[in-house]
């Protein structure tokens, strides 16, 4: 069975939770499935088995530590944070109730859920926050929040129930930062290597790389999450082992199955792929700064000479969406619909050759460490290109430290991009002129600018009008060809429901979503 | 002192400098990977300042020769450190996976070993018989296929299409004996496919070769039974090789076995080390290099010794 991919604003959760057939029939009648599909109630108990990647045997349950899925979804079932991100990409409330920024966005109230109460039974307030906040910044911090949290200059517990935050500069995006997988709370002086949290599981055993255990919380607050008895975690870094731990049966959800077999997947029996857009981009990244690619004629013709559709059909086999050569995903609410799709044009990119007048081959530096299907995505390109009398050169780089290496080196470099929950968060860390991964080396102080107002900006047309001007100059004058958008795939067994398809962070949450429709 | 004594002390003493150099050149190796475990860690999200503040508490700012003292000082003390990655004791990861190589190891030659001598025998007793052809071309293709290939084929036939065996080898502390053995049929299949061909191969070449021998024409020609021949008369004497493809096949089921540790997610020391590579966490690379090295050498000493003890005239030299 197979989960029909649809534009967002249809309300993907509803397809979901019903059948494959209710799926389709709510495709043509939105409103009146909707119903029905919600009538089937979820049910409780069971023993829910995950299988996921990004698992090591140097894992810690520190939330600090976290770099990959197999810990931040751990991270999630002993823990919430203050805010929690929707199907349509907006910050909902989740410890936090509700949350105000001042006028000019430098200082935000968060008023706090209360009666939540920890693991260990005390109930969370402002002080637990601003401890579990602090521990991802200041100088002695090791956290990988730690660069996300700059611009905080001070977090303080205003009222029991209610932290201020106060910042360097204006940000209207915080909350949005707040929902960070790292920012998990936990209460005041606890140790973070044995977390106590607020969430839906209590773990019980936690050996690293091999399994975490844990049991469903008695107490937990959040409506209608948290479904199952007890929750098994396996560690299976190899996609062939989680597909085949899925079809036998030993796990019911595994993420990541290889999108070459994901198709054949689909029709095993008893088992279902589960396909939601993503922000993550495959780039091929140029160096503006470097001749030959500081001239934007041959940028536009190397952008223009790229058959996107193919590389989406023949690389990712169908499971993603065409790029336009800029880095904000189609669901993003701040998206530039209005920006013409670049398609595969010979003609087009021959008279930008033309212009840019140079001569030679083209070296494009690649190895299935920028992304997997990089080597034949640049062998494909090299065919496009040769339609319009360009002659690329696929150079191969070898895998293990292409990112130190290769990368930020060469001039023309695939690269991988896993996206970020907001446009901002997106355009300054690969963007603007200072950011340490400005992997193109494009510089443009009236960008950087765009980005500072837009930042302090709380009036969300105003702000939609800033991104879409910084959205069009890197669509025009960028180092990035975006062919595609990757989907995250999943698989589960027929009888486990409840996915919530978030575009980012996609997936992290399963363990209080899903639920056995057997039961 | 008897001889055998006094060899196996010098090659203890031998033995420990091997390791001390294998501890000097793994140390080395994990110095020249690019990157640190401050690094590693934070992965994408690395900013300088949270890198510095790691490094900072883990003194990797210090020169790399005070580093190796501390750690060897420490390892002279009986004390193998702390992961820099999850600050967990080094015994303690390492224990727990040490116990289920061991663990699958053991079964795997269980299984393994008798069958591959008792194949052997049996191929040289019928030789040039349909069963010893059958079982050359088995063994042939068996020894042929990579590791990875053979426990895919299991898992595709006898936990997908026919689910006899789970696909997933996890074990952990509290699972019972019966649990345990269960999980681990499918990876024990595989490294016995792989070592048996191997051992049931150089088993029959070593009583084949004696086979040739003229005391072997002798005992035919009293008009002795095959059977009693190959057992009584020609197996004593090929003792000394088959011991050794033995042990360098036990050697090769602690150490070398991590494809299978992979297809399998078998939590075993292999996997351990390859994390532990990949993170830069040195005290648990060395800890693991360690112990693969002291496998290979107690190993090969146990095989000498053997080989010793099965041979009159080595047991007894003039």
């Amino acid at each position: 069975m197979r989960t029909t991919r649809q534009p967002l604003s249809l309300r993907r959760r509803t397809f979901l939770q019903g059948s494959a057939l209710a799926g389709t029939a709510a495709l043509l009648l939105p409103g009146l499935m909707a119903s029905r599909v919600r009538a089937a109630a979820p049910k409780r108990g069971g023993h829910l088995v995950l299988a996921l990647d990004g698992a090591s045997a140097t894992d810690s349950l520190d939330p600090a530590t976290y770099t990959a899925t197999y810990m931040q979804t751990v991270g999630y079932q002993w823990g919430n944070c203050l805010v929690e991100i929707d199907e349509q990409v907006q910050p909902i409330p989740e410890l936090a109730e509700s949350w105000e920024p001042t006028p000019d966005a430098t200082k935000w109230v968060f008023k706090l859920r209360r009666g939540v109460t920890f693991h260990n039974g005390k109930e969370m307030d402002a002080e637990d926050v601003v401890y579990s906040i602090d521990h991802h910044r200041g100088p002695e911090s090791k956290s990988g929040a730690k660069g996300y949290l700059t611009m905080i200059k001070a977090v303080k517990a205003t009222d029991k129930y209610e932290v201020t935050f106060e910042l360097d500069s204006p940000y209207a995006d915080l909350p949005y930062v707040l929902s960070d997988y790292h920012l998990l709370i936990v209460p005041k002086g606890s140790d973070f290597t044995r977390p106590i949290g607020t969430g839906p599981f209590v773990i019980k055993e936690f050996e690293p790389g091999v399994r975490t255990f844990a049991e469903r919380n008695p107490n937990y607050w959040k409506e209608g999450r948290g479904w199952v008895d007890s929750i098994e975690t396996l560690a299976i870094n190899d996609p062939t082992a989680r597909i085949a731990a899925l079809q036998a049966g030993q796990a019911h959800f595994v993420n990541n199955p290889d999108p070459k077999t994901a198709k054949l997947l689909a029709r095993a029996p008893g088992v279902k792929l589960i396909d939601v857009p993503g922000a993550g981009h495959r780039t091929f990244a140029m160096r503006t700064d470097t001749p030959p690619f500081d001239n934007n004629h041959l940028r536009l013709a190397l952008k223009w000479g790229i058959d996107r559709e193919e590389i989406l059909t023949k690389v990712l086999n169908g499971f993603g969406r065409v790029g336009n050569d800029q880095p904000i995903p189609d669901f993003d609410p701040f998206f530039n619909r209005e920006l013409p799709q670049r398609t595969f044009d010979p003609e087009k990119a021959a008279f930008h050759w033309k212009k840019a007048d140079i001569t030679g081959k083209i070296p494009l530096h690649v190895a299935d460490a920028a992304w997997t299907g990089a080597v034949d995505a640049a062998q494909l390109y090299r065919e496009h290109l040769a339609k319009a009398g360009i002659e690329l050169e696929v150079v191969r780089e070898p895998n293990d430290g292409y990112w130190s290496n290769v990368w930020m080196k060469k001039p023309f470099v695939g690269s991988y991009w896993g996206g970020r929950p907001t446009a901002d968060l997106m355009l300054s860390v690969a963007y603007r002129s200072d950011a340490p991964w400005n992997e193109t080396f494009w510089k443009r102080p009236e960008f950087d600018r765009l980005l500072d107002q837009a930042r302090g900006e709380l009036d969300p047309n105003k702000r939609r009008e800033l991104y879409w001007e910084a959205q069009r100059m890197i669509w025009q004058e960028g180092g990035e060809v975006i062919p595609v958008f990757n989907n995250h795939l999943f698989g589960a067994r027929d009888n486990v429901d409840g996915f919530v398809p978030v575009p980012v962070l996609t997936g992290l949450r399963a363990a209080e979503q899903l639920y056995f429709t057997d039961r | 002192m008897h001889p055998i004594l006094a060899l196996v002390l010098r090659r203890l003493a031998l033995g420990a400098l091997s390791l001390w150099a294998v501890s000097l050149l793994i140390f080395a190796g994990t110095e020249i990977l690019p990157g640190d475990v401050a690094e590693a860690m934070l992965g994408q999200s690395a900013t300088p300042e949270a890198v510095a503040a790691i490094r900072r508490e883990l003194g990797l700012d210090r020169p790399a020769w005070e580093r190796y003292l501390d750690w060897l000082v420490g390892l002279l003390q009986g004390d193998l450190g702390t992961s820099y990655a999850n600050r967990m004791p080094v015994a303690e990861l390492v224990g727990e996976r040490l116990a289920n190589t061991l663990f699958l190891a053991g079964v795997a030659a269980a299984v393994a070993v008798p069958l591959a001598v008792g194949l052997g025998i049996a191929a040289v007793r019928w030789r040039e018989s349909v069963l010893d052809r059958l079982l050359s071309a088995m063994t042939l293709s068996a020894i042929s296929m990579p590791e990875f290939f053979i426990g895919y084929a299991l898992i595709y036939l006898f936990a997908v299409t026919w689910p006899l065996a789970p696909p997933i080898a996890t074990v952990y502390p509290g699972m019972d004996l019966a649990a345990r053995l269960k999980v681990v049929v499918l990876p024990v299949a595989a490294l016995a496919l792989v070592t048996v061909a191997h051992m049931m191969r150089m088993t029959r070449a070593a009583i084949l070769n004696v086979m040739e021998s003229p005391y072997i024409e002798t005992a035919e020609l009293k008009g002795l039974a095959r059977s009693r021949i190959v057992l009584r008369h020609a197996l004593p004497n090929a003792l000394s090789p088959i011991i050794n493809v033995i042990v360098i096949n036990l050697a090769y089921l602690v150490v070398g076995v991590v494809v299978v540790e992979v297809v399998f997610v078998y939590p075993g020391l292999g996997q351990l080390m390859v994390d532990a590579v990949a993170k830069r966490d040195v005290p648990l690379v060395q800890a693991c290099g360690m112990i693969f090295a002291a496998t290979y050498i107690l190993l090969n000493l146990t095989a000498d010794v053997l080989a010793i003890l099965t041979n009159p005239r080595l047991l007894h030299p003039r």
